[in-house]
C-alpha cells in the first residue's frame, strides 16, 4: 500500500493503539485537529477522548505526565508540535525520564515516545526548523531515534512504542508529504540501534540520517554517473545508541567517510561518529573523515539565507568530489 | 535602497491623544496591515506562518495608548500593533515578513520575532510565554535605575498554561515590579478551546495567588481596555507592584493562514464579528457628533496609501546576501551593547 511518512507515523499510531490498550497519545491540538500536521488523525475517532488527549499548552507537563503514566504500565507517545519547542521540556526528558531507571535500582522503567517534528526547508525561521537531536544524544537513558523512509518512520515508532526506554523520535517535517513508499500490509517493525545500508559502493561511504538521506542518495548517484565513483550511503537511523559496527563496517570498506546532517556542525552527531571511525579505524583510512552539515547559525528566514545555511545535493557532491580525490 | 514611509512615531502618539480619532486611526490601520498580510501570503508574497490578530485591535490599541516611550513592551504573534504603535515605520514590518534585507531582523526571522529596541519592543520568540520572565528583567532594570517605566508583557489565554508565566507572575508579585501583564484571551489555543485549557473562567482569576490584581475587561471594547489601561498602568508606573488585565476577545481568522478553523463554530465567529470593534468606536464616534462617514473615507484612504507604501517598500527592498546569514549572531566581542537603551527614554 502507498504511504507518505506522515501516513505511514498515523497507520503506526492507529495499529499500536489497537495492538495494546496501554498505548495512549497526548499533546496540543492532537484530538480533534488531528495534529498540526495531521499526524493523529482519525485516532480520537477511533479511541476517544480518553486515549485521544489535547492538553494545554504545557511541553514540561505533557512530558511529565507522559512520565507518570508510564512507570505505572501505560505506553504514552506524547507529542511536541515542533521539535523545537521540545526544549520547554527539556528538564523532564533529560534529567527525569533519562535518569529513572537507574535511580530506581533498575526496578523501573519509563516506556515513553516523544514525538518531535523537526528540520528546516520549509521557511519555517528559527523556530520552527531546528535539530535538536544532539542536545539529547548524549543522556544516557534515552535512545534517539531518526527515521528517514516511510518504512523506517512506521516500524521504527512501532519498536519505540514497545521499548521499555524513554525515546525521542524525531521525524523531519520536509519529508511528511514529499515522500512515497509502498508499505506492507500488516504489522512491521525495524529494530532500534541498527543502522541500515541504503546503497553499497566501494570508493568511499557517506553517513547520514533523517532529512538528508535523500540528498546523500540524489549526491552519490550523480557522482557515479559523472566522476564514476562508487558511493556508500548508510543510514544511521538511530542517533543513541549508535550502530558503531555499521559506523566501521562502512569506513573499513571504503576508507573515505563522509558524514552528513542537517543539524549544525558545532556538536552534531557526526563529531562523534568521526571519532569512532578515527579511534577504531584509522589504519584503513585513506583520507580525513569529513562532513558536510548546516552552518553554525540559526536556520534563518530569507530564503537566501536559508539555503546558505542548510546542506543540500550540490554540497554533498562537491564534498565527495573533494574527499574522493585524496 | 528605498526610505521607509514616512514615520508616526510616539510624538504624534502623543501621551493624551488628540484623541479619539488618533485611536481610530491605530485601530483602522492596524487592521488594513493585517488584512493585506494576509491576503499577500495568500499570493504566496510572504513564506512561512503568519498569524492575523484581525479583531484584536482594541486591546493593542488600548493598551499601548497610555504607554511611555521609556516603557518596554513585549507583544506576542499577533500582535503587528504594537509595533504600529510604537513607532516603528510599517514598510520595515513588511519587510521583516518578507524575509527582505531591511525588516527588523535583516531576514534572519520572520513576522515578529523581529523586535526592535530602539522603540523598546521585544522581538518574541516562539516559545509561547517566555517573554514574560524577560518583561520581569526589564522591570527590574527599571527598579535598580529608579527609573518610573513600566513593562508590558502579551501572552495569548493558552501560553498561560506554561510554567514559564507562571514563574514571572510570582517574581513579579515577590518584588512588586512595574510590570503589566496583558491576556489577550481569544477562547482558543490553536484548535483548543478555553474549557481545555483551564479549570477557571478567567486568567485573571490568578493573578491574586501571586499577590497583585487581575482585571477583566472586554478586549472588543476600546473604551473599556482603555479605561481600565489608562488608570493600571498609572498605578503600576507609581509603585503599586504587577497587574494583570485579561482581554476578552476572538480571533476572526485561523490560528495561522494555513488554517481553516473548522473545529470552531460558525455561529460563533459571526456574534463575535458583531461585536466588532471598529464599528463599535465608530458609533461612539458618531454619538459624540463627529462625521463617521466622512472619517472613515478619510482614515480608509491614508491606511491604504500607508499599506501600500509600506508593501511597495517590502517589495523593493533588497534580500539579503547569503553569506550574511552568519553575521548578527555574536556581538563583536568588548563592545557596549550598542542597540540596548540604556537610560529610560532612550529617543
Ligand atoms: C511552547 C510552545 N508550544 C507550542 C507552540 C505552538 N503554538 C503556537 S501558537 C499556539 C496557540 C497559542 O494560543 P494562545 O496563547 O491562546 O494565543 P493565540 O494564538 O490564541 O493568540 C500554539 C500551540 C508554541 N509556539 N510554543
Amino acid at each position: 500500500m502507498e504511504s507518505t511518512y506522515i501516513k505511514a507515523i498515523n497507520s503506526a499510531l492507529h495499529e499500536e493503539m489497537r495492538r495494546d490498550e496501554n498505548v495512549f497519545v497526548m499533546g496540543e491540538d492532537v484530538a480533534e485537529l488531528g495534529g498540526a500536521f495531521k499526524a493523529t488523525e482519525g485516532l480520537l475517532e477511533a479511541f476517544g477522548e480518553e486515549r485521544v488527549i489535547d492538553t494545554p499548552i504545557s511541553e514540561a507537563l505533557i512530558v511529565g505526565a507522559g512520565i507518570g503514566a508510564a512507570v505505572l504500565g501505560m505506553r504514552p507517545v506524547v507529542e511536541m508540535q515542533f521539535a523545537d519547542f521540545i526544549s520547554c521540556a527539556f528538564d523532564q526528558i533529560v534529567n527525569m525520564a533519562a535518569t529513572l531507571r537507574y535511580r530506581h535500582g533498575g526496578k523501573a522503567s519509563c516506556p515513553l515516545v516523544i514525538r518531535a517534528p523537526s528540520g528546516a526547508g520549509v521557511h519555517g525561521a528559527l523556530f520552527h526548523s531546528q535539530n535538536p537531536e544532539a542536545w539529547f544524544t548524549r543522556v544516557p537513558g534515552l535512545k534517539v531515534v531518526a527515521p528517514a523512509t516511510a518504512y523506517d518512520a512506521k516500524g521504527i515508532l512501532k519498536s519505540a512504542i514497545r521499548d521499555g526506554n524513554p525515546i525521542v523520535y524525531f521525524e523531519h517535517k520536509r519529508l511528511y508529504r514529499s515522500i512515497k513508499e509502498d508499505l506492507p500490509e500488516g504489522d512491521f517493525t525495524v529494530p532500534i540501534g541498527v543502522a541500515e545500508l541504503r546503497k553499497e559502493g566501494a570508493d568511499l561511504s557517506v553517513i547520514t540520517y533523517g532529512g538528508t538521506l535523500g540528498q546523500c542518495i540524489d549526491a552519490a548517484r550523480i557522482v557515479e554517473k559523472e566522476d564514476g565513483l562508487s558511493v556508500e550511503v548508510l543510514d544511521l537511523r538511530t542517533l543513541l545508541p549508535l550502530d558503531r559496527d555499521a559506523i566501521l563496517a562502512t569506513a573499513r570498506k571504503t576508507g573515505k567517510v563522509l558524514i552528513v546532517h542537517e543539524d549544525r556542525l558545532t556538536g552534531g552527531i557526526g563529531g562523534e561518529v568521526s571519532a569512532i571511525i578515527t579511534e577504531n579505524a584509522f589504519e584503513y583510512l585513506d583520507g580525513p573523515v569529513r562532513r558536510v552539515a548546516a552552518l553554525d547559525a540559526h536556520v534563518a528566514f530569507s530564503p537566501p539565507l536559508e539555503e546558505f545555511i542548510l546542506p543540500n545535493t550540490n554540497k554533498i557532491v562537491d564534498a565527495i568530489r573533494s574527499l574522493a580525490a585524496y | 535602497m528605498p526610505e521607509p514611509t514616512a514615520v508616526r512615531g510616539s510624538a504624534e502618539l502623543a501621551p493624551k491623544l488628540e484623541h479619539e480619532l488618533q485611536l481610530y486611526y491605530w485601530m483602522k490601520l492596524i487592521r488594513a496591515f493585517e488584512e493585506r498580510v494576509s491576503r499577500l501570503h495568500r499570493q504566496n508574497k510572504i513564506l512561512g506562518g503568519v498569524y492575523s490578530g484581525a479583531g484584536q485591535e482594541a486591546i493593542v490599541t488600548g493598551i499601548c495608548a497610555p504607554l511611555e516611550p521609556g516603557d518596554f513592551v513585549a507583544p506576542i504573534h499577533r500582535d503587528m500593533g504594537v509595533f504600529i504603535m510604537r513607532g516603528v515605520e510599517p514598510g520595515r514590518l513588511m519587510a521583516q515578513l518578507m524575509g527582505k534585507e531591511t525588516g527588523l531582523s535583516r531576514g534572519k526571522d520572520s513576522f515578529l520575532h523581529g523586535g526592535d529596541l530602539e522603540h523598546l519592543v521585544f522581538g518574541s520568540t516562539s516559545m509561547l510565554g517566555s517573554s514574560l520572565p524577560v518583561a520581569v528583567g526589564a522591570a527590574l532594570k527599571f527598579r535598580m535605575k529608579k527609573e518610573k517605566n513600566v513593562a508590558v508583557a502579551f501572552f495569548g489565554e493558552g501560553a498561560a498554561s506554561r510554567g514559564d508565566v507562571h514563574e514571572a507572575m510570582n517574581f513579579a508579585g515577590v518584588h512588586k515590579l512595574a510590570v503589566l501583564f496583558v491576556c489577550e484571551n481569544n477562547r482558543y489555543a490553536y484548535s483548543t478551546p478555553l474549557e481545555k485549557q483551564m479549570a477557571i473562567e478567567n486568567v485573571a482569576d490568578r493573578a491574586p495567588a501571586y499577590g497583585f490584581k487581575g482585571y477583566v475587561c472586554s478586549g472588543n471594547d476600546l473604551l473599556a481596555v482603555l479605561e481600565l489601561s489608562e488608570r493600571v498602568i498609572a498605578r503600576v508606573r507609581g509603585g503599586e507592584g504587577p497587574a494583570l488585565i485579561e482581554c476578552k476577545t476572538y480571533r476572526y481568522r485561523g490560528h495561522s493562514e494555513h488554517d481553516a478553523a473548522l473545529y470552531r463554530d460558525k455561529e460563533e465567529l459571526i456574534e463575535w464579528q458583531s461585536r466588532d470593534p471598529i464599528p463599535r468606536f465608530e458609533y461612539y464616534l458618531e454619538k459624540k457628533g463627529h462625521d463617521i462617514k466622512r472619517i472613515r473615507e478619510q482614515v480608509d484612504e491614508r491606511t491604504r496609501d500607508e499599506v501600500q507604501q509600506a508593501v511597495d517598500f517590502a517589495e523593493s527592498s533588497p534580500l539579503p546576501e547569503p553569506q550574511e546569514a552568519l553575521e548578527d549572531i555574536y556581538a563583536p566581542s568588548g563592545a557596549p551593547t550598542s542597540g540596548n537603551p540604556s537610560t529610560n527614554g532612550a529617543r
